[in-house]
């Protein structure tokens, strides 16, 4: 091996693939395929069809956009096999669905159908509150969300080939995922300038293994291909994503919750790939007619959502405010405890 | 002289840093416009749907059309390939538009989903009497596509076999290439037709840049520059010392 290899991450490390047929390296060559493309979310195979007219690199296939995840509640669970069998036939770019944190039994059936990449996702509900699925043992590639760099380097370490930020998904709104993209970049760059000897604690602050928080110093970047996701909604939006450093972006909710879906699909696909030539940005950003209604943060109506941590990278968005509304919060475990919870929380903010 | 790479979607980073590894300067090209200030050009390795969307929405097919008739050398890794067959199977409902000019059939996504995509070690002969090194190379395909057949006047460079079926397991199909080459179906990956190269893995997600240095030559056979050639076949020499990075090939 040693000489011949070279995407391989994890080089002579412990933990030795299982699977034959899919190294590392095919799993994170797709990623570095879909670099500096958009992966879209879409429920049907018409959108599907809009999506990849307009240049999306890859579809997510989905039951719900997050926004309506996040207005109808309940428990979002993987899509039908079925939708997602008719997405993968109408269109011959890379197909994603979505697993639930945890749950590898979802995995396991979207490897069967055959889809391109398991997007093991924080916007449907967690299966598993502590584990996420040990991704080694699949031979399909998977994308994680994370919020920073330590949970970016816990979930390649379980294997995923591809990070992505978690942002706020269906929201419309963009600071969750600059959030994210900042931390994870600030957090480099303070790498890149440490001493090798203060990597030792900074893995253990991170909670992260030592090797791949190593690797990370030398490349000056994340090992694997690193994208947007959560709240991108306009052309601009993307292009910030871009020149924070992201290799791409995930639209959710953005393309096909707005007035014009495919001429927003298409302006977005331009805005990533000309993400520093303003004039194209500027041209590409006319006239795209209403764009997602979106969730202020910060609004008076809509508390902020508040976080809510369960293990370690577990994020429950869940709202303040009427308990209407708190009874649609986003990633519940359980509507009732979580509903709880959060008011116990609340209270002293209040 | 830069070498240009077209820069709308997918690895073009792996290969400008493939280039630098080499000593060359890659260039990002976007705009037609752009391409006036290079004398050879890659197309990377991406969804190839994606890329043409792009190149229609900035009008960039008569500018590759006219580079590629000019004679100018043209290498297309994976996506890049399906851009300069002359004719492409297996698109997206409506088709795409190609830029053409390599005489030869594509199926697009061949071997299957990713699922399917595989590493293979492939005999490379050609490659390995210019640039030296090992006699195969350490090919990546990634959702690849396939060269079904090829015109006359277009050198072979590398294929794979497969099994008849067109089975998954590509592993086997290896094996069994060394045992016996009969049943098997074989599979072009690599070709030369004049200043134009193709190849339906991805040279630039490895870290033997062979395959590069084989592509600055052809250019360089083609520009007159005499300090240019010099400049390369001095950067092969180094090219051995370094230690091989066994890091993802990234910017």
């Amino acid at each position: 091996m040693a000489g011949t290899g070279v995407v391989t991450v994890y080089g002579n490390g412990a933990i030795t693939e299982t699977s034959k047929k899919s190294t590392f390296s095919v799993k994170v060559g797709l990623a570095q395929m879909l670099r500096g493309g958009v992966i879209m979310d879409v429920v049907n195979a018409e959108q599907a069809r809009i999506a990849e007219e307009a240049g999306a690199c890859a579809v997510m296939a989905l039951e719900r956009v997050p926004a309506d995840i996040r207005a109808q509640g309940g428990v979002a669970r993987m899509s039908d096999p079925q939708l997602i069998k008719e997405i993968k036939q109408t269109v011959t770019i890379p197909v994603m669905a979505k697993a639930r944190i945890g749950h590898f039994v979802e995995a396991q059936i979207l490897e069967a159908i055959g889809i391109d990449y398991v997007d093991e996702s924080e916007v449907l509900t967690p299966a598993d509150d502590e584990n996420h699925i040990n991704k080694h043992n699949f031979r399909i590639p998977f994308v994680c969300g994370c919020r920073n760099l330590g949970e970016a380097l816990r979930r390649i370490r379980e294997g995923a080939a591809m990070i992505r930020t978690k942002g706020e998904a269906g929201t419309g709104n963009i600071i969750e995922a600059v959030r994210h993209v900042r931390s994870v970049m600030g957090d480099i760059r303070v790498l890149r300038n440490m001493d090798d000897d203060e990597v030792f604690t900074f893995a253990k602050e991170i909670q992260a293994p030592y090797d791949l928080v190593m690797q990370t110093k030398q490349l000056g970047r994340l090992p694997v291909v690193h994208f947007a996701a959560g709240g991108v909604a306009t052309p601009a939006d993307a292009a910030l994503m871009m020149q924070l450093g992201c290799d791409g972006v995930f639209v959710g909710s953005g393309v096909f919750k707005s007035g014009d879906p495919a001429r927003r699909a298409r302006a977005i696909v331009q805005a990533v790939t000309h993400y520093s030539d303003p004039e194209v940005l500027a041209d590409v950003s006319c006239g795209l007619g209403e764009a997602m209604v979106g969730i202020n943060l910060n609004d008076a109506k809509v508390e902020r959502a508040l976080p809510l941590y369960i293990g370690k990278d577990f994020r429950f968005y869940t709202w303040g405010g009427p308990i209407t509304v708190l009874e649609t919060c986003f990633g519940e475990v359980d509507g009732g405890v979580a509903a709880a919870a959060v008011n116990q929380v609340l209270k002293p903010l209040k | 002289m830069a070498v240009g790479v077209l820069a709308l979607q997918g690895s073009f980073n792996e290969h400008i840093a493939a280039l630098r590894r080499l000593g060359v300067k890659g260039v990002q090209i976007r705009k037609p416009e752009q391409l006036h200030s290079v004398t050879s050009l890659i197309i990377p390795g991406g969804e190839s749907t994606t890329m043409a969307k792009l190149a229609e929405y900035h009008n960039l097919f008569p500018a590759l059309r006219e580079f590629v008739k000019l004679g100018k050398p043209v290498w297309g890794t994976c996506a890049g390939l399906i851009f300069l067959a002359d004719k492409a199977s297996g698109q997206k409902t409506g088709g795409q538009e190609l830029i053409g000019g390599l005489d030869c059939t594509v199926h697009r996504n061949f071997f299957g989903s990713q699922l399917q995509s595989f590493e293979a070690e492939l005999s490379v002969p050609e490659i390995a009497a210019k640039e030296g090194g090992p006699p195969t190379f350490r090919g990546v395909f990634i959702r690849a596509p396939a060269i079904l057949d090829v015109g006359s006047d277009v050198e072979v460079l590398a294929d794979i076999c497969i099994q008849s079926d067109k089975t998954s397991d590509l592993d086997s199909a290896l094996e069994s290439q060394k045992e016996s080459t009969t049943s098997e179906k074989k599979v072009i990956v690599a070709v030369k037709q004049g200043n134009l190269l193709a190849t339906a893995f991805h040279p630039e997600l490895t870290a033997d840049t062979r395959w590069h240095s084989f592509f600055l030559k052809m250019a360089s056979e083609v520009g007159d520059e005499a300090s240019r050639s010099a400049s390369t076949s001095q950067e092969d020499l180094s090219f051995y010392k370094q230690p091989r990075n066994d890091l993802p090939i990234f910017q």
